[in-house]
């Protein structure tokens, strides 16, 4: 076994909890809601999904918790911001703070606690397979789920009406109100799904890829999700792309960090920092290509009939 | 049914009465919280609320904590008035303690002669040259390439985060510390003056209340903070009036990062005395809540601060005293910024009865 082989395979572990965050907050912000809750989200998910993973020793019901409490809270989030037109800014700031308060005090006696769940993953056959086996078909499954789900939603949202009637909201609400569609449901409902989504990322982060809950661990993976959604001008596919670009930013460090380079590991552990900076810069250098592919009412909120 | 109906204006008394109603909702919720661990809520709010008011000493530790609260959240309230989110006050606090720190430890290391009266301007340049400048690279990424501001100043603060960690683990360790990530203890000498002997409170908090009636004067009464502040509401407007939006960037990144390196080299000269990975107690974080709390206004800022600082004395309290875990300020904080946002929907609505249709 080389090195490189279980380089990729780290990079796409690390890669999948930024793939399912930042396709849920895609769905989010294709109906015209930023969610600067995110990582607030991911955080209070985490916790739930570890809890429920200590009781039951099953890593898909802890999922499901995840998924339940990243929904409960954008739940809250969703109907502030679209029912109340509160600003979705603060909204969402205020979302993170809760989570991150909501999840160091509701995470403390789980501090330290391993978890026994996992063991062999992959698929049958091909992960015997030289170099290949080890690089890609050993992962979890929720690695191959998470490609799987963005394919489903690329295909849902440019080929389907559902798709259609989706886009439109975020684009042109009142159009769409006039159209007779209830703009407001369809918003919530794609914020809470979307909020399930950065849950199950969260639960995936503590169950699967730490396998631990330390305090704060999510460290910035909500607002790196945030940001690859523009990196991916909202488009899914591209999602993917850019997770698995900063999953390998992220395992690069480590690497060089273990083979003895002379850096300062803080310097080191700036990396996924500093590239979403950079990538952030690099792709809104030109704000014409942002405004063309940006849900036109990103942000804004809409009242029916006013 | 009850429905919301919109008023023909907001309403100014909704204005003031929201954060109010606000806190009695989070005190409510608090109750149930306490309740629910099973602790008294009676006494469990009694240490939260009331006891960081309860005494001299009580109060000076209060407007200690007050202090970064009021100079970072008068930036931020600026900032969030011009359409500007600048959300990595935490970061701009880091870079002024570092700056701060940094200038205190050289005198205390290289035995510069040096007089107290002399050191704090000093102190409080470095620390605003500090943020300034750490706020100055998310407005030039922001001017310069549109890079959202937003993500930009929030990843500058994990970065933030780390260079002060590798300068208290690296460069600037104190040799004699038994390897503890902290820098030597400052000179006297560059400790900011006490304002009262035996109690931490310093000079910090009256400067932050000039600063909050400087920027209520600037805001409400000069032309240049009308201009900036057109660019929230309105930007259409201010586009047409020729006010520029890169201005605004510019000026207020640069004032809420000075504003927020200031708190960061007090608080680092102040109580703390030496350099170590936890100068801040999240006061950039906590500043957001106190700048929505306090309706975006400086005067309201120093009310807010002076909530929340007790909301972490609170938390601190409620610790030792009735063993609960100090990590439920963080939950308070966001509970109140929660209900305040949904109270504040009573500023352009109100309430009526309805009989289901």
């Amino acid at each position: 076994m080389s090195g490189l082989d279980l380089l990729v395979a780290a990079t796409l572990s690390a890669g999948t909890p930024l793939a399912i965050a930042g396709l849920g907050l895609l769905v989010n912000e294709r109906v015209g809601v930023v969610n600067l809750g995110a990582e607030g989200i991911m955080l209070v998910a985490a916790v739930s999904g570890f809890a429920t993973a200590v009781a039951t020793h099953s890593e898909w019901l802890a999922f499901g918790a995840g998924a339940l409490a990243g929904g409960l809270l954008s739940l809250v989030l969703g109907w502030l911001v679209i029912w109340l037109n509160t600003n979705q800014y603060a909204t969402g700031l205020a979302v993170s703070i809760f989570g991150t308060g909501l999840s160091a005090f509701a995470g403390i006696p789980f501090v330290g606690r391993r978890l026994t769940t996992g063991g062999h993953h992959g698929i049958p056959w091909l992960r015997d397979l030289p170099f290949v086996g080890p690089a890609l078909f050993r992962q979890h499954p929720m690695v191959y789920l998470t490609i799987a789900l963005a394919a489903l939603l690329g295909f849902a949202l440019h080929r389907t009406r559902l798709g259609l009637v989706v886009r439109a909201v975020g684009e042109s609400p009142a159009s769409a109100h006039a159209l007779g569609y209830p703009v407001r449901r369809i918003r919530l409902a794609a914020v809470v799904a979307g909020g399930a989504l950065c849950g199950v990322a969260g639960a995936y982060l503590s169950v699967v890829y730490t396998p631990l809950w330390v305090e704060g661990m999510v460290s910035g993976r909500g607002w790196i999700a945030l940001a690859l959604t523009v990196f991916a001008t909202w488009r899914p596919a591209r999602i993917l792309l850019g997770a698995y670009l900063f999953g390998g930013v992220t395992m690069l460090q480590l690497h060089l960090q273990a083979s003895g380079v002379q850096v300062p590991p803080q310097f080191m552990a700036m990396l996924p920092y500093l590239s979403t900076v950079g990538v952030l810069v690099l792709i809104s250098r030109n704000p014409l290509w942002i405004r063309l592919n940006m849900p036109a009412s990103l942000g804004k909120p809409f009242t029916p009939g006013a | 049914m009850i429905h919301l109906e919109a008023r023909q204006s907001p309403s100014r008394l909704m204005g003031l009465l929201s954060p109010v109603l606000a806190l009695a909702l989070t005190v409510a919720i608090g109750a149930a919280i306490f309740f629910a661990l099973g602790k008294d809520p009676g006494r469990a709010l009694a240490v939260f609320l009331l006891e960081p008011f309860h005494g001299a000493r009580a109060l000076a530790e209060l407007g200690l904590k007050a202090t970064p609260l009021i100079l970072c959240s008068l930036g931020l309230a600026l900032c969030f008035r011009s359409n500007v989110w600048n959300i990595g006050a935490e970061g701009q606090f880091l870079f002024g303690a570092i700056a701060g720190g940094g200038l205190a430890l050289w005198i205390t290391t290289a035995g510069v002669p040096m007089s107290g009266p002399l050191f704090l301007p000093l102190l409080l340049v470095a620390g605003a040259a500090g943020g300034a400048a750490w706020a100055a690279v998310v407005a030039l990424l922001r001017d310069r390439f549109h890079a959202n501001e937003i993500l930009v100043s929030l990843m500058l603060v994990y970065v933030a985060n780390l260079f002060l960690s590798w300068l208290v683990f690296g460069p600037w360790k104190d040799p004699n510390g038994f390897n503890f990530p902290q820098t030597v203890q400052f000179a006297s000498v560059t400790e900011v003056p006490r304002l009262f002997r035996g109690m931490r409170i310093n000079a910090g908090f009256p400067l932050a209340l000039v600063a909050a009636v400087a920027m209520w004067l600037f805001m409400s009464r000069t032309y240049r903070g009308m201009q900036l502040q057109v660019g929230g509401p309105a930007p259409l407007a201010a586009r047409y009036a020729g006010f520029s939006s890169r201005a605004a960037i510019w000026t207020t990144l640069l004032v809420s990062g000075a504003l927020a390196g200031v708190a960061g080299a007090v608080e680092v000269a102040g109580p703390m005395g030496q350099l170590t990975p936890h100068v801040s107690m999240g006061y950039g974080f906590t500043a957001i809540i106190v700048a929505f709390v306090g309706r975006l206004h400086p005067l309201g800022c120093i009310l807010s601060s002076l909530l929340l600082s007790a909301f972490l004395i609170g938390g601190e309290l409620a610790q030792t005293r009735v063993g609960l875990p100090s990590a439920l300020a963080g939950v308070f904080q966001g509970v109140l910024l929660l209900s305040l946002l949904g109270c504040d929907v009573l500023v352009q609505h109100r309430l009526r009865w309805r009989s289901a249709p």
